[in-house]
């Protein structure tokens, strides 16, 4: 605003990669803050996800002491009950429901404050969601987990990549989820209201992603094809294969891989899609 | 700085036909605008509802792309170079917001020094005058949700300086607001405009605004410029004069004229009458005025703009 400033663009003397790094951090750090100021949901929702556990992991239970050799599909009791209260705490870390934000933004015209950025959306709320997800695996991780250790038996890792391999795995789940969240989102573009996309996504993801049974339990073909040509098993089914020890190590980091190119892919689609949309745009609402 | 050639923006538009078929109709928000404007000028860009500003607006900010024409602001095309012209232009949707819905002010300033990459020091120092300009300081710290309207304008109107801006877009920066914030908003943005550093594209459909901020006037209707000079050349095109309002001790005399001025209206037994000045100063119509008749208090009025802008807009 004075003299200098006004005309000249002012931009750090720091490296442009550091910058970026800078700015995706400061964002991650927003996105951490906004979810952070709702502690009475944190708290209600961690509640809900323990009580589910104690329905799902009985359920599975039930199941397992009923199947041949009383491992159904080549899980142990003890790596069911990992398979479900590990479930619970990354339901939320992940977030297949309930983001809606894009959606609602197209639809309201407020969207075009997002585009006013100098930086892409994709990339803005991809960093938003990532603080989301720390947000939520620092507060709404752990609650569900020590609940099923504390009543049930749970699986404790043999291989030293487990847990390593398991947190990378997380992470690329949480791209993973945006990715599609944001393309499912985004049909608001053509569509004005993606309410329809988003609830075919919410059954889609919690069915076909390993949240109300494991995948494993479905004919082997069938998943293979789920796990290669859709995202959704690389959601919740594989982090928690990975966390279970399900398969043997070369299968566990073979998951992962395949989870890595989900995400290149689903990202690309994301941006693709954003800048497709960005072409026919109307700014609704004036 | 900004340049607009020939500038088109057709939406389509579906109308129901019959049970299942729909028409296509096309719909020309923007109709062939074709405008420059210089560095540091500020400019005043209004037309009734639906004439197309905010679409214009929305192809210079590069947030829609137009159907077909050049424009270029500050030497960049704004679709492809979105976020590049995003580092050099601030703009301020009145209806919308660009601040952090669940985080304080002070929170989502900071956050936007990230993201235009502004050094710390110059993010401070315009933080500071703008605190000090527009009076943030006893709401800094509540969540965006929780402001009033005018609180988060000002709150708008910092965001949008923040990174130091060589063009300013606000569209309609004052809808809403009270007499108080509206007079904040606007001696703030003609403290900024006198430094002659930014330049400044104001839609409003408050004619003050215009009055208090802007030497040019734009007007636009039906997606065409009407109208593009100073308020006075639009007076002078509608023939807009101003009037001479005198009390007067006593009636004014039969047959009395004043040369170059009409009179218009007689009021008040007599003792009021209303002078529409032609051809004459305002001092010369006084002067013979007095030397009639006792007068016992007089003003000048100035043409209304709006009188003038509603009819130019009831023109089409």
């Amino acid at each position: 605003m004075d003299q200098r400033d006004a005309s000249v663009p002012t931009i750090s003397r720091i490296g442009p990669f550091r910058a970026w790094v800078t700015t995706f951090g400061a964002l991650i750090g927003s996105g951490f803050r906004r979810y952070s100021t709702y502690r009475q949901a944190t708290i209600a929702g961690t509640f809900t996800n323990i009580v589910f556990g104690f329905l799902r992991c009985y359920v599975l239970l039930a199941v397992a002491a009923e199947a041949v050799g009383q491992r159904p599909a080549g899980y142990g009791a003890e790596q069911l009950a990992t398979y479900v209260w590990v479930g619970q705490g990354l339901l939320s870390v992940i977030g297949i429901w309930g983001w809606t934000e894009l959606a609602d933004r197209i639809r309201s015209g407020d969207i075009a404050a997002d585009l006013l950025r100098p930086i892409g959306p994709v990339t803005g709320y991809l960093a938003a969601d990532l603080g989301r997800a720390l947000y939520a695996m620092l507060t709404r991780f752990a609650p569900p987990l020590l609940a099923g250790a504390l009543f049930f038996p749970l699986h404790t890792p043999q291989r030293w990549q487990t847990v390593p391999l398991f947190a990378l795995s997380v992470l690329l789940a949480v791209i993973i989820c945006f990715g599609c969240r944001y393309v499912v989102n985004a049909s608001a573009y053509w569509l004005q209201d993606a309410r329809g996309p988003i609830m075919l996504w919410t059954l889609g993801s919690g069915v076909l992603g390993g949240l109300y049974f494991p995948l494993r339990l479905l004919p082997a073909e069938f998943v293979v094809v789920l796990w290669a040509a859709t995202p959704l098993p690389s959601l919740l089914q594989t982090p928690l294969d990975v966390i279970a020890e399900r398969d043997g190590p070369a299968l566990q980091a073979g998951l992962v891989a395949v989870q890595v190119g989900w995400a290149v892919l689903i990202l690309a689609l994301a941006a693709l899609v954003q800048r497709r949309a960005e072409r026919r745009l109307v700014v609704q609402g004036g | 700085m900004i340049k607009m050639k020939d500038l088109r923006k057709d939406f389509t538009v579906r109308v129901k036909a019959s049970r299942f078929r729909r028409k296509k109709r096309t719909v020309a928000a923007v109709d062939g605008v074709s405008l420059t404007i210089d560095r540091g000028e500020m400019v005043g860009y209004i037309g009734p509802n639906g004439a197309g500003k905010s679409t214009t607006l929305k192809m210079l900010t590069g947030v829609l792309t137009p159907s077909s024409g050049e424009v270029s602001v500050c030497g960049l095309t704004p679709v492809p170079q979105r976020t590049k012209l995003a580092l050099r232009i601030g703009v301020v949707f009145g209806q919308r917001s660009q601040l952090w819905w669940d985080l304080p002010l002070r929170e989502s300033f900071q956050l936007l020094r990230h993201i235009y990459r502004v050094p710390a020091a110059d993010h401070a120092s315009r933080l500071k005058r703008c605190r000090d300009l527009l009076d943030l300081d006893e709401f800094l710290d509540t969540p965006v949700r929780q402001l009033s309207l005018g609180q988060r304008m000002r709150g708008e109107l910092t965001a949008a300086l923040l990174h130091g801006p060589e063009v300013l877009f606000l569209d309609e920066p004052t809808i809403g607001l009270d007499v108080v914030s509206k007079q904040a908003v606007r001696s703030f943005l003609a403290e900024l405009g006198a430094t002659g550093d930014v330049t400044l594209v104001l839609t409003t459909h408050d004619l003050a605004d215009i009055e208090r901020l802007c030497e040019r006037l734009v007007v636009i209707d039906h997606g065409r410029v009407v109208h593009d000079g100073s308020i006075e050349a639009l007076h002078t095109r509608y023939g807009s004069r101003r009037t001479l309002v005198a009390d007067l001790e006593k009636p004014l005399p039969d047959g009395f004229a004043l040369p170059g001025a009409d009179l218009t209206a007689v009021t008040a037994n007599g003792h009021r009458v209303t002078f529409t000045l032609d051809s004459t100063t305002a001092g010369v119509a006084v002067a013979g005025l007095v030397a009639a008749v006792p007068v016992r208090d007089l003003s000048v009025v100035e043409p209304d703009i709006e009188d003038v802008v509603a009819r130019l807009y009831a023109e089409r």
